[in-house]
């Protein structure tokens, strides 16, 4: 599903230049639950960014389902984002003015679908996290937990290749950070290729491998306790 | 894709939350098209009201009346005195058919009592004039009582008057002044109709209401006037270059009278026609400064406008990263942009242009309540074409101003735009 080559990606502020990313290979396949882990520094969000195609590398190769992502205008990425990745994001990300329901169906929009069918498809996907009757209200009238299982709601509502989860719990308690971790522990467990980064332990624990990053290299590639203990 | 719920929500939603911001910003195309109309309104007001006063006048016209010669020639000296007569009225008639009306005219004022017109017991002093019909159409009148003279009074050198409403007021008071005798320099007239002037701002050589017509023929048989002519008034067809015909009528009276044919200095004369254009051309010039004034201001409101929505761009960056994250395309979120700064120029605009003519029209009821007859300002309006011409230009420039916020918008990465807290 996901193959990385050799990724470069340096960050130039002045004259200093700051190499964030020193040759990254990496591999996950179709159905994979991984976390990336590693200290502030690491370069791991910059990694997600890259697998996100929000922001680009200087080296290497980054293959998404068999293409090539290199050389993508905005519109090209855009269009790739919307039908490949889903996005959740540590501070939920949703748009403040429209409702649970039309922040989950808003990816839709964007591939045209009519207004009826998407928020009908919007209603079936909030019911998958359990918020139907939260449906009409607003971001700013929902707990964090809801808010970002509205996120998830709408990062799934596309059917993407990969969900990527940027500190997905990051602002949250441990009750509903571990709710938010069941919620992707099924949709994983329905095919779907999930990807993590985070720098908590116990979160990481709950993915079946973790990617440790370190000074822009990848230190170690594990299987969790968890997952042995689950599922060999 | 244009009543597009979201799109709209999000106008909505985005200006809103800073009501006093986007009225200020509004204000400014809303003042801009507000003054345009105004200016524009203004502009037409006083140009309806000058070109009020050539109403109903033959605009291509002149006049001419002879002077003394300059020049010399066929063995008369310079500085010999003339005058035109019946000749060269009928030479005319016959050799230039671009004249449309030609109306001569010999003047009371070579009388010796001058202007004393009596009826009964009253004896009052007004304009006195021998005309054809065709004068009517050079001073424009119309008939409050009787009828106008006509060929046949020229003709049978009829001894009839017509007589202005002043005239009529001072003789005659409430009685009916038709049939009535009038006694002029030792003549009496018969009184065959009341006139008074179409237009009250311009007179030809005095006042119209108080002036006496009389059959030309008559008056100068009456008075011993001989075939004399004192002024003659030519109106060309429309499209006729009336001061070529001038030259022309002047070339056969000249010949008529042994002067020089380069002596231009034997007559005086007026050119409606050129007085005319000049004044046509004093209004474009007025409605052109009150287009490029209008459109300054315009242009001032509509910088705003791109402000404000640069403002607004930096404060939705985040929104806008998030929608890009989840896939919105640069063109969309383009389109939004240029669809709001649209929206926000267009709706002032609007609301200007309807006040704008609201206020017109309120100004044009009430100088029609106060007589309607000022010589500054009459009907003050807009028309519908340029009322939708400028609305035409508000919606392209809003197009304008919201294109540079739009690129800014798409320019920033979404990762960046994402950070941005």
């Amino acid at each position: 599903m996901i193959e990385l080559k050799n990724i470069h990606k340096s960050y130039v502020t002045g004259n200093t230049e700051l190499h964030v990313l020193k040759g990254i290979d990496l591999e996950i396949k179709s159905g994979e639950f991984v976390s990336i882990m590693g200290s502030s520094g690491s370069g791991k969000s910059t990694l997600l960014n890259i697998l996100g195609i929000l922001d680009n590398y200087d080296h290497g190769e980054y293959i998404l389902d068999g293409k090539l992502m290199a050389n993508l205008n905005e519109t090209k990425a855009a269009y790739y984002r919307n039908q490949m990745l889903g996005f959740v994001f540590q501070s939920f990300n949703l748009i403040s003015f429209k409702n649970a329901m039309e922040n989950v169906a808003l990816p839709l929009y964007y591939q045209k679908v009519n207004r009826k069918k998407r928020n009908l498809m919007a209603m079936e996907y909030l019911d998958k996290v359990g918020l139907r009757e939260w449906a009409h209200h607003l971001p700013s009238e929902m707990s964090g937990g809801q808010k970002q299982r509205v996120a998830i709601a709408r990062s799934l509502i596309t059917n993407p290749k990969i969900i990527l989860a940027d500190e997905p719990t990051g602002a949250l308690d441990s009750v509903t950070s571990s709710e938010v971790m069941t919620i992707f522990e099924d949709i994983n467990r329905q095919g779907m290729t999930v990807i993590i980064v985070t720098h908590e332990h116990d979160i990481a624990e709950r993915t079946k491998k973790i990617v440790r990053l370190h000074d822009g290299n990848i230190k170690e590639i594990v299987s969790t306790r968890q997952h042995k203990l689950n599922y060999v | 894709m244009l009543f597009d719920y979201d799109k709209w929500q999000e106008i909505v939603s985005a200006l809103k939350k800073n009501k006093l911001r986007t009225f200020l910003t509004v204000f400014g195309v809303f003042w801009g098209i507000f003054m345009l109309m105004m200016m524009i309104g203004a502009g037409n007001g006083l140009k309806n009201a000058v070109f009020d006063g050539f109403q109903n006048f033959a605009t291509n016209s002149g006049f001419m009346w002879a002077r003394r010669t300059t020049i010399p020639y066929k063995g008369y000296d310079r500085n010999r005195s003339w005058t035109f007569n019946t000749q060269d009225i009928i030479d005319i008639k016959k050799s230039i058919p671009e004249f449309q009306y030609i109306a001569p005219q010999i003047q009371g004022r070579a009388l010796e009592g001058g202007g004393r017109v009596t009826y009964g017991i009253k004896t009052e002093n007004f304009t006195i004039s021998g005309n054809y019909p065709d004068f009517k159409f050079i001073n424009p009148i119309k008939m409050t009582q009787g009828r106008f003279l006509n060929v046949r009074d020229l003709s049978e050198r009829r001894k009839v008057a017509f007589i202005g409403s002043r005239v009529k007021e001072l003789l005659f008071g409430e009685k009916n002044p038709i049939g009535e005798y009038i006694y002029i320099q030792g003549i009496y007239w018969q009184v065959a109709g009341v006139f008074e002037p179409e237009n009250k701002n311009i007179n030809f050589g005095g006042n119209t209401e108080e002036s006496v017509y009389l059959p030309l023929s008559s008056m100068q048989h009456a008075y011993n006037m001989g075939n004399d002519i004192h002024f003659i008034a030519l109106a060309a067809y429309p499209g006729e270059d009336v001061e070529k015909a001038i030259n022309k009528a002047k070339r056969i009276i000249s010949k008529n009278h042994h002067i020089a044919p380069e002596d231009d200095r034997a007559y005086g004369g007026f050119n409606l026609s050129k007085e005319f254009s000049k004044m046509s051309g004093l209004f474009t010039g007025i409605s052109l400064l009150t287009w490029i004034v209008g459109i300054g201001t315009l242009m001032a409101g509509v910088i705003s406008i791109s402000n404000i929505m640069l403002i607004i761009v930096k404060e939705r960056t985040k929104e806008i990263g998030i929608q890009r994250a989840i896939g919105a395309p640069p063109r969309i979120i383009i389109q939004q942009i240029i669809l709001e700064s649209v929206f926000l120029t267009t709706v002032a605009g609007y609301i200007g242009l309807t006040i704008g003519v609201g206020i017109l029209a309120l100004i044009n009821s009430a100088l029609e309540k106060a007589g309607g007859d000022s010589e500054f300002m009459k009907n003050p309006e807009v028309s519908f074409q340029v009322a939708i011409m400028s609305l035409i230009i508000l919606m392209i420039s809003g197009v304008i101003a919201g294109f540079l916020p739009a690129r800014r918008a798409v320019s920033i990465k979404p990762i960046d735009a994402l950070r941005d807290e």
